[in-house]
């Protein structure tokens, strides 16, 4: 089942994770209490040039060593630390979260256009692959993702979070059926930039790992909603759609409204579904993707899953009830649902 | 008969019910092989030139006719079983190669039997078709890796990217290319009408186009094999798309020979050879000894009809298929067809036949890996034949990683073939394998067309449902989708190459 839930500030106003933590607590309903997270665009502005690696580690002593390694070999640890925690009687640390501050040195990656981005995709898939013990689930500049296995209320507090601010979050109450308890199972899923929150079972996964490992990206966690990070990942930084038209190529109309449109969309449209066939999604699913400039929501082609959008002022709220949009700001303004495969998206203008 | 091994233990034994028979002689008319003959008051029958097709059976009206397999056995062994037995006494008597017709006659395990799919409960809800969209459309072709866009001035996105021509099918089942002569205007007209009105495609084999055909020709792929026979520009252009064989998987590796028997007036026109004149194709096309003189044929084909056709280049499944089709795909063409030990022929050497090439399952999950792993998977599609019996083998081989199949013998039992095998000998009594008139004339263009439609359109309902329990409501999500099979009972090494995991698992 799982709740979802988002929100941007287009004039990019910091927020902080008490109103967050209020909303997501109020679909528990939705969850079972073995996952939860957030994450947060906007909270690390002192490192906002390095990339903020997040890292579950099960011993310091053993795997740290390997990681700390990897990273001198590919850049510079500008500062690392672990993540600060509150102990909980009920949330038992199974890990020990890191961050580390890191610049990629790109003259090692010549050929790329982005090489940075490219050289902490490398490492991100080589860490999970190969050094166990560890786990990079957060990746990009200036943000962080906090995520473990409990109810919402109690990974916040674990993790602070309300000390944190930023101009984008998104949340989510986890239902497990496939990885209960383990951290690295919790939700958001994120790889650079991109952060995604899902709710649903994706059918078409099969195809779309296995298209999305043929351009280098591994799935290791074991759960259908990694493969959305890096799909968004192919489609908007590598492949330069606009976000609409990535969210078109993986949740598409049906063929016959496109053969209803006119010339030059129908080209278009039969273009995305022949080329991004293996990527389109299937089955019951909302997902909210975010970046540090947008956030988009969308469901599958026959909106199995709910999801609601409102709007008050400058934010932009989308969730699976809006019972948790009006926890977290009782003073919206618009509440809206989406159709099936049509998109909300919000973007900063500042 | 030879004199020193004399006559073999008759094959079947026909017998009539003098009790239940009206003496309608239905029996003697339709008997092409002779069976039967009426003497005073009572049917009399020659065993011996029996082959099992029923067609007898089927055309008796009083159920009086009893065909029995192996009325009188060999003393049972398990290494020299009948087939062997048999295909030595031929040899000693003949010395040369003994030909078989259908497919793989041999009893190896069936992958396809040993797959099982999936189906959705309660964390995802399934799909009702009835209700629902469910969309089957497939097209093969080439697809761009990804799309140039321009942002216009007004906010729109304009694409760049000139798309390939592919084929539009309606429903990913093809009929396979079975040419005339090897089977009958009639057989061809049924099959044509067949998938016009089922909005897919079939194949013309390597006898040219008949002129009755052409007014199907938008739903033909024209095939150019070894031979060429019946290729010229006129029937490349009619084509909807063009297919040149390289192998065949009832005989990977050798060529074909149609009898100069079956080449009348009408075959030899469309073939462009003299009447009476064997056709032989040879082994190898020979002009092409390496990939690059493939690729070359495939550009020529593409600039004699100005890059407006696909071009598909059909391969025999051998074990060095993944890189073979790698190869293809690194040509223009537009889509591979791998042909799975199992795929019928009108005649193949028995030895090729039962032992050389690998079943289609494999060599589909083999080709779609490969081609993922060089990251070229969107460079050609992938259509699976050689042995597609039913909805749900449709279903697995494109969870496996085919985009669309082809049929053959499927098709045919559409049309009344009881799988009898004996296609190479001319005289099928269904009408199917033979030039003789009065056995054509037995075909129906217009009833076999329906009969066909009606196959590949139950097959696709049956898809639909398949694919609505596993709660995917459009055919790409389905496609190399291995997640949603699992093995029952294969071995650890067969399921790594097919990547998918055991029951249970």
């Amino acid at each position: 089942m799982c709740g979802i839930i988002g929100v941007i500030d287009r004039s990019r106003e910091p927020m902080d994770g008490t109103a967050i933590r209020r909303a997501l607590s109020m679909m528990n309903e939705r969850g079972s209490g073995e996952g939860a997270g957030y994450v947060v665009y906007g909270c690390y502005p002192e490192f906002r040039d390095y990339f903020a690696l997040h890292v579950f580690f099960d011993n310091i002593h053993e795997t740290k060593p390997r990681v700390d390694e990897l990273l001198h070999q590919w850049g510079r640890v500008v500062h690392d630390e672990e993540i600060p925690t509150w102990d909980l009687p009920r949330l038992r640390k199974v890990h020990t979260p890191w961050r580390y501050f890191f610049r990629p040195d790109t003259r090692l990656m010549p050929r790329s256009t982005t090489p940075a981005e490219e050289i902490v995709t490398e490492l991100v898939m080589r860490i999970n692959t190969s050094v166990e013990g560890a786990l990079v689930f957060s990746s990009g500049r200036n943000l962080g993702v906090f995520k473990a296995a409990g109810w919402p209320e109690e990974v916040a507090d674990f993790y602070r979070i309300e000390e944190y601010e930023g101009h984008c979050w998104l949340a989510h109450n986890r239902y497990p059926t496939n990885t209960p308890g383990w951290w690295g199972g919790a939700h958001p899923f994120n790889l650079l930039d991109w952060s995604v929150v899902h709710n649903g079972e994706i059918t078409s996964y099969g195809t779309n790992r296995r298209y999305i490992e043929s351009f280098g990206y591994r799935c290791t966690m074991f759960t259908d909603t990694e493969v959305v990070a890096y799909l968004v990942d192919l489609l908007v930084r590598r492949h330069d759609l606009p976000e609409e038209l990535a969210v078109t190529a993986l949740a598409p109309p049906f063929w016959d409204e496109i053969d209803a449109m006119e010339d030059d969309r129908r080209r278009l449209h039969r273009a995305l579904r022949l080329t991004y066939g293996s990527a389109m999604m299937n089955g019951p699913f909302a997902i909210v993707v975010a970046n540090q400039e947008s956030m988009v929501a969308f469901t599958d082609r026959s909106k199995l899953r709910p999801l609601v959008g409102a709007e008050h002022g400058d934010r932009l709220y989308v969730s699976s009830e809006e019972a948790a949009i009006r926890a977290m700001d009782p003073g919206i303004t618009r509440v809206f649902m989406p159709r099936a495969g049509e998109p909300i998206v919000g973007r900063v203008v500042a | 008969m030879s004199p020193s091994i004399g006559s073999l233990p008759p094959k079947y034994r026909v017998t009539v019910d003098p009790d239940r028979c009206m003496l309608c002689g239905r029996c003697v008319e339709n008997c092409a092989y002779g069976a039967f003959r009426r003497e005073g008051d009572r049917i009399l029958t020659n065993s011996r030139v029996c082959t099992a097709c029923h067609r007898c059976v089927a055309f008796c009206p009083r159920d009086a006719i009893d065909v029995v397999e192996r009325p009188l056995d060999y003393r049972s062994h398990p290494v020299w079983t009948r087939g062997v037995r048999e295909a030595i006494y031929n040899q000693a008597r003949t010395g040369k190669i003994v030909l078989a017709g259908m497919g793989n006659a041999l009893d190896y395990p069936m992958i396809f039997d040993r797959l099982v799919l999936d189906a959705c409960q309660v964390t995802n809800p399934s799909i009702d078709p009835l209700r629902e969209p469910m969309e089957l459309r497939t097209y093969l072709g080439k697809k761009p890796q990804r799309l140039e866009l321009a942002r216009r001035g007004d906010g729109e996105v304009e694409l760049l990217t000139e798309l390939s021509p592919n084929l539009c099918l309606e429903t990913p089942i093809m009929i396979g290319h079975m040419s005339y002569g090897a089977i009958s205007l009639n057989a061809q007209l049924a099959l044509a009408k067949g998938v016009t009105a089922a909005g897919t495609f079939m194949g013309t084999g390597e006898g040219g186009l008949p002129e009755p055909l052409r007014p199907y020709q938008d739903h033909m792929i024209v095939q150019v094999a070894s031979g060429r026979f019946g290729v010229d520009i006129d029937y490349l252009e009619r084509g909807a798309a063009i297919e040149i064989k390289i192998g065949q998987g009832a005989k990977p590796g050798i060529g074909g020979h149609l009898p100069g028997e079956k080449v009348d007036e009408a075959v030899s026109k469309t073939r462009m050879i003299p009447v009476g004149s064997d056709a032989i194709s040879p082994a190898p096309h020979h002009d092409i000894y390496s990939i690059e003189d493939l690729a070359q044929l495939v550009r020529s084909l593409k600039e004699a009809t100005e890059w407006k056709k696909p071009v598909f280049v059909k391969i025999a499944a051998v074990h060095n298929v993944a890189a073979i089709a790698a190869g293809i795909a690194r040509s223009s063409a537009d889509a591979v067809v791998v042909d799975g030990f199992r795929g019928g022929t009108g005649a193949a050497p028995r030895v090729f036949r039962d032992h050389v090439g690998i079943p289609v399952e494999a060599a589909v999950a083999a080709v779609d890996a490969k081609l993922r792993r060089q990251g070229i998977r969107n460079e050609v599609s992938v259509i699976a034949s050689g042995g597609i019996r039913e909805s749900t083998d449709v279903a697995k081989i494109i969870a496996l990683g085919a985009d669309a199949v082809y049929i053959g013998t499927a098709a045919l039992v559409a049309l009344g073939c009881r799988v009898c095998g004996n296609c190479y000998r001319g005289l099928c009594p269904w009408g199917i394998a033979t030039q003789r008139q009065d056995l054509v004339d037995r075909i129906d263009p217009e009833a076999g067309g329906l009969q066909v439609s009606n196959l590949i359109h139950g097959w696709t309902l049956e898809l639909m449902e398949l694919m609505g329990a596993a709660g995917i409501n459009s055919i790409e999500s389905l496609r190399g989708n291995r997640d949603r099979l699992r093995g029952y009972m294969i071995d650890q090494a067969l399921m790594d190459v097919l990547d998918v995991r055991s029951v249970g698992a």
